[in-house]
């Protein structure tokens, strides 16, 4: 539009014609990126979705995993979803809370904080092997639901911690020092003001961490994983199948499985995983939207 | 009452003290069962054994360098893919995309880094292998390369938000003096908003490696499994077996307290090592970061 009033010498025509072009190569290689993700998520939705039925949902396996549901799979991931939040949701909020609201500005402080980053950064075999180490072997839970959910904790915790510390952090400063001004005390202030006002955030970071947790293998393949069982967990001490592991064993492990039933269960595992996704990235935004602040 | 308040608000405040303190405690609990379990086996196999190129645990032979290389290949692929992807996406959405655009980018990336691992391996298996075989005419699709592949597709989302972030962070005065200057939007971007992140995209690439490094169940699907030493740059379109991939496969047939599973400890080891330095490097760009930055600002 400035073309009009001012004369472009060569120099400053050609640094435009290199911004277009840079911008629409960078525009190309966010869209190859992100176009091979859009495409592989509908992919599986039309491969899976002729395999899903009552019966596919709510049967057992049969003809060694080769026809019926994958029932034990679905309620076991559920189990471990859920036993994974019974831990990390009380400990992660907690120890944000410390983080956030109470500690000092000290080297204990900062060394909470790199052991947050390093549990972050551990791989998930790793924490498998651990997992194994400490509550299968020396605390003898055996490879159950007990101890893969104890081990999906704390791998959990980091996301949950640093989710949480962040929406503390965003509810202002003055509605602290309001509540504390009126005769409140520290934790009443937090329980009441602060904890109300971040709960979206911590939701958001909550679901994140579970999903992440309902998704993963490699912690739980020998800490509480089920190749195959004839019947549901009947105790946390039983081992159970689950979603993923399965995915796992019917696509490596067992020859001759029909391809229907693979798509059909990587097909639910990602509508669990995307769900919670999902679920994540509205709660956000309304929030977002309404914060009155 | 007034004496019962006081007390809950004293027991209360501990119990959160301790929680907070207890990922430290997790760290230390992670570190000594991996030494009990790993450490055992350094008396059982020699030195020159274990950084021997022979992996065939049945027959005892534990030489680990196989597995390491196999590590170091897959992640470097991975970077390849990951890194110039990762900050051009996020160069896109911090700088050039409209608001909209950027809307549903991101919620996009995040689709991608909530994929579970194993159902990238499914995909490497059913569709990103036989396609490779084929295209590349290799005699297997299962090689170092799909892991690659995989394996940057999964270091990408991570790549992305924290260089990202970083652009962010990088205050807009900067952009506006360049601007105002006569640079173009591109030359602020290239020539003064991406110094300004440096660190940040250092950041950003070093958690990518440590993604990469760590992704199990992907590796394992597709890379083949062969724990051959590889020799020379076409060994990216062989087989390959990594340090994830051999605990997650063996460790479910060892026998407890055997040397081959205190060697699979020691692997764990390892990789807790390598995520420590990955870590502590990252953590002292950062902190390069903000001294500078206040020192630019005061």
């Amino acid at each position: 539009m400035t073309d009009e009033f001012i004369t472009l010498t060569p120099a400053a025509k050609r640094s435009r014609w290199t911004q277009k072009i840079g911008f629409g190569a960078l525009t190309a290689a966010s869209l190859l990126t992100v176009l091979p993700i859009v495409a592989l998520v509908i992919y599986i939705i039309v491969q899976g979705l002729p395999q899903i039925s009552l019966e596919f949902l709510t049967q057992m396996p049969r003809d060694g995993m080769r026809a019926g549901g994958i029932w034990p799979a679905i309620v076991g991931t559920f189990y471990l979803t859920l036993g994974t939040a019974i831990f990390s949701v009380p400990l992660g909020i907690g120890a944000a809370i410390y983080i956030a609201e109470y500690a000092p500005d000290n080297r204990w402080t900062r060394l909470i904080r790199i052991a947050i980053i390093n549990l972050a950064g551990i791989p998930s075999v790793v924490y498998g092997l651990f997992g194994f180490g400490l509550f299968v072997i020396f605390l003898r839970f055996g490879t159950s639901i007990l101890a893969a959910s104890l081990t999906l904790s704390i791998m959990t915790l980091p996301v949950i911690i640093t989710t949480t510390e962040e929406a503390l952090r965003s509810v202002p400063q003055s509605f602290r020092v309001v509540s504390i001004s009126l005769g409140g005390s520290r934790w009443q202030t937090i329980w009441r003001i602060v904890l109300p006002n971040a709960l979206p955030g911590i939701l958001t970071g909550i679901i994140l961490g579970l999903e992440r947790a309902a998704g993963e293998t490699a912690p739980i393949l020998f800490t509480g994983a089920a190749f195959f069982l004839p019947r549901l967990p009947q105790s946390p001490l039983d081992a159970t199948m689950a979603l993923p592991y399965h995915l796992f064993v019917i696509s490596t492990q067992v020859p001759g499985m029909p391809l229907q039933i693979q798509y059909g269960t990587v097909l639910v595992l990602l509508f669990f995983v995307l769900g919670m996704n999902l679920i994540a990235t509205i709660i956000r935004s309304r929030a977002r939207a309404r914060r009155p602040w | 009452m007034k004496r019962a308040g006081r007390i809950s608000e004293f027991a209360i405040t501990t119990l959160i003290r301790l929680m907070g303190y207890s990922s430290i405690l997790f760290v230390v609990l992670i570190l000594l069962f991996l030494l009990r379990e790993g450490l055992p086996a350094l008396g059982e196999v020699s030195l020159a054994d274990l950084f021997s190129v022979r992996w065939y645990p049945t027959e005892s032979y534990f030489g680990i360098l196989p597995l390491i290389l196999g590590s170091i290949i897959v992640t470097f692929g991975a970077l390849l893919v990951a890194v110039p992807f990762g900050i051009l996406t996020a160069l896109y959405i911090s700088e050039v995309a409209p608001q909209r655009v950027q809307e549903v980018l991101k919620p996009l990336v995040e689709v991608l880094a909530g994929l579970p691992s194993v159902v990238l391996g499914f995909i490497g298996i059913q569709l990103v292998s036989p396609f490779l075989r084929v295209a590349l005419n290799l005699p297997t699709g299962l090689t170092a390369f799909t892991g690659a592949l995989l394996l940057g597709g999964i270091a990408i989302p991570t790549v992305v938000s924290v260089a990202e972030d970083a652009l962010n962070t990088v205050p807009r005065s900067y952009r506006e003096a360049s601007l105002a200057l006569g640079a173009t939007r591109w030359q602020t971007m290239w020539g003064v908003t991406l110094p300004a992140a440096r660190s940040g995209v250092v950041t950003a690439i070093m958690l990518g490696v440590g993604r990469a490094m760590g992704e199990t169940m992907t590796v394992m699907m597709v890379t083949g499994n062969a724990p051959v030493m590889p020799h020379g740059l076409d060994a990216l379109f062989l087989p390959v077996r990594t340090m994830t991939a051999t605990i997650a496969s063996e460790m479910g047939e060892v026998a407890n307290g055997s040397s081959h599973y205190h060697v699979l400890f020691l692997i764990g080891i390892i990789l807790f090592a390598i995520a420590l330095i990955i870590n502590i490097v990252t953590f002292m760009v950062g902190y390069r970061k903000s001294t500078r930055s206040e020192r630019l600002l005061s």
